[in-house]
């Protein structure tokens, strides 16, 4: 990791408004709507008297990290390569891994922004109660992030161009959007649904989230799913990703 | 001493050769040249100096070093400027002066260079914001901008107008006079003229000639062009005969005659010799452009036989 860089791709997120407003401003806003509807601040049955906007807070939390990871990460990354910025790279002492890296803990650091604003939207806004096994919380949320960059990098790894990058990243946004639970809470899905979508990485995320919300330690099966997915997902980037 | 030094460099991509044992060594500075057509191997060769290219078989030295085993500490003392490449559209150029100076352990101050380069009121500007030209001073800053030893410049003034070509040229050869070696690639003859002390000419992935603009130039067949109008006509076996000529042609009562310094002389005596006088005698040197062409083969022409021929006159 170089400072430099860092400090170089972190003002560079944040001269991308379109980035900014879908990773920090849409999930956190997506929310407050979403709580504005009173039923959906109704204690539902079916939900174990959970209410509709408390299901949607980490639903929202894993819009901003899907967001960050899918779409704008991949198109970042194959626009390094693809205009020759990882090859100048190359030709100094600071590898072009720098950049790499660098791109990936900025959009890290913005997820996890993300996930925090969503949670205060819920706390301040609708009284949503704050995870109540926050350390299970913050595995679950780390490792949704990590999953999320692994599955940008096979993204960016198969992306000759930023518009097969863009393309591709849009074709996974909205399946990894419907797993996170945008469509339907993983709780009000129906179980079969809810345990083909917790092989995913997304509605495993969704589910350890909600387990550590209401106090108890993130299901192991979740987080080995999680985890098993960053593992194969980041054996076939580094298989798979070309430097120039 | 040789800073640079390549033996028997080769390189093909997917069966088609681009480099076919190209070697040559580039001394402390001086400025190298590398000349020859598109598609000849120019760029390849240089990449391998690089270190961005692993060459298949042959030698590439650095200041003693691999550029691709010991890529970090080549890194330190060659600076590069690419022929391709852009930067983040959105990085300015004092934040990418800034970026890449930090690269180095004792980078250049930024400021004059930029200020050399004519970037001084570009500073702030973005540079998705910038002209062609002004991204390539761009890039030839950052190539300078961590203190090198040693500069490669590939297609260093494509996209400058006129005039900041000339400027350019300067500050290479102030770049030089300062001690850095500079390794420079270009199809410009004018530019190779007037920067470099050595070219090679690479055509096909060989190397065609090795030698001072000065020397390609007198080696080149026709290296001095006579013309004039005789009074009175001359015996074309007589004329056929003049030593080291290399071609005669006649037109519209004019003749042409290409060859060295002893055909001049030559035709000169034979014409005191008939009484004839020359009408409008012309004695001309060849440019590097003629002795480049010369040396090179065109894709229009190429065949077995001129390459065979190629090889032959220039070893």
């Amino acid at each position: 990791m170089n400072t430099a860089v860092l400090r170089t791709e972190a003002r560079l997120l944040a001269r991308e408004p379109g980035s900014l407003f879908w990773i920090l401003v849409f999930p956190p806003v997506l929310l407050a709507i979403l709580g504005a509807v009173p039923a959906f601040r109704e204690p539902q049955d079916g939900l174990d008297g959970l209410r509709i906007v408390d299901t949607y807070v980490p639903v929202t939390v894993l819009v901003g990290m899907i967001v960050a990871g899918v779409q704008s990460m991949p198109a970042g990354l194959t626009g390094y390569r693809e205009h020759g910025i990882l090859r100048r790279m190359s030709t100094t002492p600071v590898r072009p891994s720098a950049l790499l890296s660098a791109q990936m803990l900025v959009h890290a650091v913005a997820a996890v922004l993300s996930a925090l604003l969503a949670l205060a939207v819920g706390r301040l806004a609708y009284d949503v109660r704050l995870p109540e096994q926050p350390y299970g919380y913050l595995l679950a949320l780390v490792l949704a992030v990590v999953v999320s960059l692994a599955l940008g990098s096979v993204i960016s790894a198969v992306s000759r161009t930023v518009k097969i990058a863009g393309a591709i990243g849009t074709a996974v946004f909205f399946p990894m959007l419907f797993c996170a639970g945008v469509w339907l809470p993983v709780q009000a899905m129906p179980d079969v649904m809810a345990d083909v979508v917790g092989l995913l990485p997304f509605g495993a995320a969704a589910q350890a989230l909600n387990e550590a919300m209401v106090g108890d330690w993130p299901g192991w099966a979740h987080l080995g799913v999680m985890a098993g997915w960053t593992v194969a997902l980041s054996v076939a980037a580094a298989r798979w990703f070309r430097w120039e | 001493m040789s800073v640079i030094e390549v033996t028997d460099l080769r390189k093909s991509y997917g069966g088609r050769t681009v480099v076919d044992g190209v070697s040559f060594a580039v001394e402390e500075g001086e400025i190298f040249g590398i000349l020859g057509p598109n598609g000849a191997g120019k760029t390849t060769t240089v990449e391998c100096v690089e270190g961005l290219r692993v060459p298949d078989a042959g030698r590439v030295r650095v200041t003693g070093l691999d550029p691709v085993a010991d890529h970090d500490r080549v890194a330190h003392v060659l600076g590069a400027q690419l022929q391709e490449g852009r930067l983040q559209e959105k990085l300015t150029v004092r934040e990418a002066l800034q970026l890449y100076a930090a690269f180095h352990p004792n980078p250049a101050d930024w400021r004059p260079l930029a200020e050399r380069l004519g970037l001084g009121d570009r500073l702030g500007a973005r540079f998705g914001k910038l002209s062609g030209g002004q991204k390539q001073r761009l890039f030839i800053a950052l190539a300078l901008v961590g203190n090198p030893r040693i500069v490669v410049l590939d297609e260093l003034t494509t996209g400058l107008d006129p005039r900041a070509r000339r400027d350019t040229w300067q500050l290479i050869e102030e770049v030089r006079d300062s001690g850095v070696t500079v390794l420079l690639v270009t199809h410009f003859m004018e530019e190779a003229q007037r920067l470099c002390d050595r070219i090679a000419v690479i055509d096909k992935g060989r190397i065609a000639a090795l030698d001072t603009p000065a020397g390609l130039i007198r080696r080149s067949a026709g290296a001095t062009v006579i013309t004039f109008t005789p009074s009175a006509p001359l015996d074309e076996e007589e004329l056929s005969a003049l030593p080291a000529l290399s071609s005669v042609a006649y037109k519209d009562g004019r003749i042409t005659l290409a060859g060295g310094d002893e055909t001049v002389n030559a035709v000169i005596t034979l014409l005191a010799r008939r009484h004839i006088t020359a009408h409008q005698l012309r004695v001309s040197d060849a440019t590097l452009d003629d002795a480049f062409l010369d040396l090179t083969t065109t894709d229009l022409t190429t065949t077995d036989l001129t390459k065979t021929d190629l090889t032959e006159t220039t070893s």
